[in-house]
């Protein structure tokens, strides 16, 4: 649809814009003041970046959400990954209305019917086979649970609208089907994989209620700090964090952001080439 | 790949299958099934429903007390109820806000596009706990809103919206509006703009049009993003806890605090069970129209 937008169209989408960015804008400006009372500006300062290194606790929560990320996303994305496949290639097999629903579920699940469900999972299952112990481990199972989930859609969109022609045409060529997928498919979808794994990165770093409900004592994550913390009031070491922790999402976004554009475009010249 | 009769297809099917049948199904069963438990000083805090006897036989100590508490105790029908009416009204803020949206993006030239689709995503992508923090600094006392409008002159004293339903509202409208933007641009971007010039050739105006052609077409993105706001919205915990006032008992807050705070795991049990049931339909919905989405 080319037609020229409408001023009042234009005007909705700038307002709801400014809805979105404003409150991070205002909180960044906020993580400079010297004074320690937000309402009063002592000046501009980093004190409260520097203060942040000397947190022991946030350190070690911070380091504990980094490996709940990492290993929740990484999980993740093999997972979901061989969901979508399943269920964009296989057409029929007993099971796949189940996985739909389960693939579908948790994105509307609210967090804390799944926290509590599963945290009474675990401990049914550590009275039954002594395992796994509240901490790190269940933090992780619950990550990769909702995380899949967003990998699963994210890949499947990507995988039916790839063109199949081509890995076909290298099974006529004598290549098992396995290697036919991972030569030719997995370099088509791997944008989607990329992207569904950076955001189950950042949705795992974020999560506060699954964390809080699965986890148990001496494992708190970043969010659960920051919670506690927020609980008390607005503290001025928070907006410093918070102000990092947003920015440094913010520029990881957007490089893999345009990376993947930048990979995506020398690909559709090299085909566009390869064609002639 | 032979999609047909490969036992290798297994190999692809059943690790997703069955980590998803464990970690996010079975864990229903056990909740229904503590339910029905009595609460208990021991660890885990409740009773067991099923246990074999010495002399093999399966005893069933099973309790109803629970729902009958929840049906009994008017907090829990009020805190529903109250949450059902708070994320009705966000999400109808939502649509009315998101769709024009979602078509300014829709018609916007294709570069334009891409940029303003990444502008609404990365909000998303940032931290969402953040963020609700981040809104306190706007809304509360001496925030930014009242510090604009008081110099302006255009109020006396400040507005209170900490710690109201109002905040509630705010809070949910700014951090789901992205859920709702997203679906409905995916299914206005696919609109074909001739049947559009159709209805203007044939003397419509553009008011009729919409109504006639764009609103019904976009119905699977109105009920997709709707979903996407509502579910969620039912059982928000983190909005009411930071920005509600303590009075704001939403049903998410009411579960976490029977846990944390009562420590009574079979009654919180019961009241997930019980608050999935009423969600169910919703989801059901959902389900639907999203997988009619992805195979169109």
């Amino acid at each position: 649809m080319e037609r020229r937008g409408s001023p009042f169209l234009f005007s909705v989408l700038c307002f709801g814009i400014a809805i979105l960015y404003i409150p991070i804008l205002v909180l960044i400006g906020y993580s400079f003041n010297a004074s320690p009372l937000v309402n009063v500006w002592g000046g501009f300062s980093t004190a409260w970046y520097g203060q942040l290194w000397h947190n022991r606790q946030l350190l070690e929560a911070a380091l504990l959400s980094l490996e709940v990320a990492v290993s929740a996303s990484t999980g993740a994305v093999l997972l979901g990954t061989l969901a979508a496949v399943a269920l964009v290639r296989f057409a029929k097999f007993p099971g796949r209305l189940l996985l739909t629903g389960m693939v579908n579920a948790p994105l509307v699940m609210p967090e804390i019917i799944t926290g509590i469900t599963q945290l009474l999972l675990f401990v049914s299952m550590l009275q039954l086979i002594s395992w796994p112990h509240r901490g790190f481990t269940t933090i992780v199972i619950s990550h990769v649970t909702f995380c899949t989930a967003y990998v699963t859609i994210t890949v499947q969109a990507r995988l039916a609208s790839a063109d199949r022609s081509l890995e076909e045409a290298a099974m006529d060529l004598g290549a098992g089907p396995a290697r036919a997928f991972l030569e030719i498919t997995l370099p088509i979808i791997a944008p989607a994989i990329v992207s569904s794994w950076l955001l189950c990165f950042t949705l795992s770093l974020d999560d506060l209620v699954i964390s809080s409900f699965v986890s148990g004592p001496g494992a708190s994550t970043l969010p659960m700090v920051i919670y506690s913390k927020v609980k008390l009031g607005v503290s001025p070491d928070i907006n410093a964090l918070a102000s990092l922790i947003v920015c440094g999402v913010g520029v990881i976004i957007l490089t893999a952001g345009w990376l993947m554009r930048r990979a995506e475009r020398r690909r559709t010249l090299e085909m566009q080439l390869a064609e002639q | 790949m032979k999609t047909s009769g490969s036992p290798g297809r297994w190999l692809i099917i059943l690790p997703p299958l069955l980590f998803l049948l464990l970690f996010f199904l079975i864990p229903f069963a056990f909740a229904f099934k503590i339910s029905f438990a009595e609460s208990a000083a021991r660890v885990p805090p409740f009773t067991d429903v099923v246990t074999w006897t010495p002399d093999h036989h399966l005893r069933l100590a099973a309790t109803l007390a629970n729902y009958r508490y929840l049906l009994t105790d008017e907090v829990y029908g009020v805190a529903y109820l109250f949450s059902l009416r708070t994320a009705f009204f966000s999400t109808l803020i939502c649509l009315v806000l998101g769709y024009p949206m979602a078509y300014a993006i829709a018609r916007a030239p294709r570069a334009t596009q891409s940029v303003l689709l990444l502008v609404i995503m990365l909000p998303f992508w940032t931290s969402f706990l953040l963020r609700v923090y981040a809104l306190e600094g706007i809304i509360r006392d001496n925030g930014l809103l009242n510090t604009v409008l008081l110099h302006l002159g255009l109020i006396e004293q400040p507005l209170r919206i900490m710690r109201t339903n109002l905040a509630v509202y705010l809070g949910i409208i700014y951090s789901y509006l992205p859920f709702m933007v997203l679906p409905l641009f995916a299914t206005l971007e696919k609109l074909d703009a001739t049947l559009l010039e159709a209805a203007a050739d044939l003397g419509s105006t553009p008011w009729r049009a919409f109504l006639d052609i764009t609103l019904p077409l976009s119905m699977p993105g109105v009920i997709a993003g709707s979903m996407l706001v509502f579910i969620p919205a039912v059982g928000e915990f983190v909005i009411p806890s930071l920005l509600g006032g303590p009075n704001n008992l939403m049903i998410g807050r009411v579960l976490w605090d029977e846990f944390f705070g009562n420590h009574d795991w079979p009654v919180a049990a019961a009241v997930a069970i019980a608050f999935l049931l009423l969600l169910v339909g919703p989801i059901a919905i959902y389900q639907y129209y999203s997988v009619r989405q992805l195979e169109a």
